[in-house]
């Protein structure tokens, strides 16, 4: 980059004085107005910046899973020595992409890193997509998320694709061919397209949860039927009346194995090659085995070998406030976020998987901010009946807590094991803790902006983070 | 009640497996728990595409859906189906339509782009797309006293001469964001724009659609009082949560 651009030098200025006086004053969380002051001054940034990765950029997209999956890809590329470029704070939307790679560049223009991992909102992709020019694309999964703030699926998709079809063959887009709308996205496009899903024995579901949305056929209209259903509407799926399919997988994933709230293995067969090999990753649950098979792919899209993305997948904790575990005033707390109907669902699936209802006391913390989505409607279309089952105590906090308690009513739990905590989340979780028993262990529920604010009171309190890494 | 049999309810979820965004199915479970609760036996069907509507419902719930769902929804409800339907209501079905549901069963649905929809005419309604989403915390006074819900709507909605009201917005938008209506209701059948979902924490009005549907079917729709400490302080910090945020 040794052409001198001034609109380019001023944006980087902007935005490193804007990061340094947000950091100064101690503002946490102060990761997107940086980007927006440089986007004001040079609306190219992003392409002139993302221009110089060596390697080019990944552009990870879904509902659930980004946060993780991209933290999963960025581990592996650094495994196999690349030096990664990776909004990691979950930062997504477009601001927030330019402010790491504003960060990530000298005043001159020069980026420093040779390959971009670039997590990417809903309602952002098309921008980023078409600033970016991705080397590649993941589509992960699409369901159903706040929608007061995204609109409805339908939208979101028609503009996915409208996105897809303005590039060249120069992007490869990987794509979870288990979800269907996804496949109708990514279908007839110049890109190429590398599929991938589950093909598994164990670990199926009998019917398709309330939460599942696209059960139709997205080309004639008929309802999907399946061969075996995996995760909300994912799942080797075909329509009987028009005679679409999934198509064939590129990467196979079976043989999962879940280890309660820990871990996961799992079998990926590279169709092409033949070759199977055995990950094992610490992450739970069976959508982590999708978000595990993904960036299995991704890699493998980008050139690296198995051997260096095992080792990186062994070595792979959670992402930062998906799950933690806290120890604090001699009680196990477990935390993992809730913030739509399928990683609720996915959740609750975990914590009942091997006793077959709830026998941990477990705080559900729901508030109703911008960013947990105003709209509580959404508890409705969790399976909370998974819960009625078992004699764990389930306690409710946060802005919409009462609410919660009476979703928990209708879901059949009897209310004489409810507990009706303040709203108030530090009145809620202390309560909570004192109701779990010493040397016992908890279960913490929130949502977005409710497990912010746990996780600081517990900070604040001198909790040990037992497992922590961001 | 004059059956020693023991009692049940009969509740109808049109167009379930499409038609259902926003929790709707908390409604179907309020209508149905309130019921057992009481020693009724809910059975609930699904009426889908091309099934007919049976003779013997007592309690319809009929949800919004998106885009695609609402115009093979549409097109399924003209002819003898929609007569039915409003066969049904005019016999004294309750029935609870919301946002897309509501839409279809007033006169017509303009959108944006496309064909107008034509629905079936039950409610002197008729809907427009309209410029800006409504999305917010609605509050409204009703003959069930204070009613909360979510609104989520872009589609704009007009009462005609015959139409009554459902309510009148106290916090949110309503029907048009213009005439201070929310809603609009028909003998025991009501559409709205509220999700939430809407009858868990609004006992009366759901306890108002199982008396109808207990009295259609029984001649007598008398309920036992419930213990709704829980739906009570759901509804309580709903309309609180209203007011801060709107």
């Amino acid at each position: 980059m040794a052409r001198f651009d001034p609109r380019l030098i001023g944006a980087l200025s902007a935005s490193k004085v804007t990061a340094f006086g947000i950091r100064r004053l101690g503002r946490g969380g102060g990761t997107s107005a940086p980007g927006l002051i440089a986007d004001r001054i040079d609306p190219a940034l992003l392409t002139k910046l993302t221009a110089q990765l060596r390697h080019g950029a990944i552009v990870v997209a879904g509902t659930n899973g980004k946060t993780t999956t991209s933290r999963m890809i960025a581990d592996i590329l650094e495994h196999a020595g690349h030096t990664v470029v990776h909004n990691r704070s979950g930062s997504n939307l477009v601001r927030g992409v330019v402010s790491t790679f504003a960060a990530q560049a000298s005043v001159t223009g020069h980026l420093r890193g040779e390959i971009g991992v670039i997590e990417t909102d809903e309602a952002a992709f098309p921008d980023v997509v078409r600033l970016v020019r991705p080397r590649v694309i993941l589509l992960n999964n699409l369901f159903r998320d706040q929608l007061d703030r995204y609109g409805e699926l339908d939208t979101i998709a028609r503009k996915w694709r409208a996105s897809l079809l303005e590039l060249d063959a120069s992007t490869t887009i990987v794509v979870n061919a288990d979800d269907p709308a996804l496949v109708t996205v990514s279908s007839d496009l110049t890109s190429p397209r590398i599929t991938f899903g589950l093909d598994e024995g164990r670990y199926r579901l009998d019917a398709l949860p309330h939460a599942a949305d696209a059960a139709t056929c997205r080309i004639c209209g008929a309802d999907l039927a399946y061969h075996a259903l995996y995760v909300s509407h994912l799942g080797d799926w075909y329509c009987p009346s028009c005679g679409s399919a999934r198509p064939s997988l590129t990467f196979s994933g079976h043989d999962t194995d879940l280890h309660g709230v820990d871990s996961l293995a799992i079998r990926i067969t590279d169709t092409g090659t033949q070759r199977t090999e055995r990950y094992e990753i610490g992450v739970p649950g069976l959508y982590n085995a999708y978000n595990t098979l993904a960036a299995v792919a991704v890699s493998t899209a980008v050139g690296i070998d198995t051997g260096t993305i095992r080792g990186a997948l062994a070595a792979f904790r959670s992402a930062f406030g998906r799950i933690e575990r806290v120890t604090w005033r001699d009680r196990q707390l477990t935390l993992a976020l809730v913030k739509n109907p399928v990683g609720f669902n996915e959740v609750l699936r975990m914590l009942t998987a091997e006793t077959g209802g709830l026998t941990v006391p477990t705080l559900i913390a729901i508030n109703d901010l911008y960013a947990d989505g105003r709209d509580v409607s959404w508890l409705w279309d969790v399976d909370f009946e998974l819960l009625a089952d078992g004699d764990g105590r389930l306690s409710t906090t946060g802005l919409r807590g009462p609410d919660m308690a009476n979703r928990l009513k209708y879901a059949g739990v009897d209310p004489a094991r409810m507990t009706s905590l303040p709203v108030k989340l530090d009145a809620g979780l202390d309560a909570f803790v004192e109701s779990v028993p010493p040397g016992g262990s908890g279960y913490i529920l929130p949502t977005y902006t409710a497990m912010l604010e746990i996780r600081k009171l517990l900070a604040d309190r001198g909790a040990v983070e037992s497992f922590w890494q961001q | 009640m004059t059956t020693t049999e023991t009692p049940k309810l009969t509740i109808a979820w049109l167009y379930g497996t499409k038609m259902n965004i926003y929790g709707d199915r908390g409604n179907v479970l309020a209508l149905a728990q309130r019921a057992r609760w009481r020693g009724v036996t809910p059975e609930i069907m699904e009426i889908g595409l091309g099934d007919p509507i049976p003779g013997d419902v007592d309690v319809f719930f009929f949800g919004g859906g998106q885009d695609q769902e609402q115009v093979a929804v549409s097109r399924d409800l003209q002819g003898e189906k929609g007569e039915q339907l409003r066969l049904a209501v005019e016999s004294g079905a309750a029935l609870l339509s919301i946002c897309g549901g509501y839409q279809l069963l007033g006169h017509e649905y303009r959108p944006h782009d496309g064909n107008p929809l034509p629905g079936i005419g039950l409610f002197d309604v008729e809907s427009v797309a309209g410029p800006e989403r409504f999305i917010g915390n609605v509050v409204i006074e009703s003959r069930w006293g204070t009613l909360v819900g979510f609104e989520n709507h872009s589609g704009l909605t007009f009462l005609g001469e015959r139409a009554e009201p459902m309510g009148r917005v106290q916090v949110g938008r309503g029907n048009n964001g213009r005439d201070g209506t929310e809603g609009a209701i028909y003998k025991h059948a009501i559409g709205c724009y509220l999700h939430g979902a809407l009858l868990p924490k609004n006992p009366a009005l759901t306890d108002w659609l199982v008396a109808a549907g207990l009295e259609r079917r029984y001649g007598s729709g008398d309920l036992t009082s419930l213990d709704d400490t829980i739906e009570l302080a759901a509804h309580t910090s709903a309309v609180g949560r209203a007011v801060a945020t709107r």
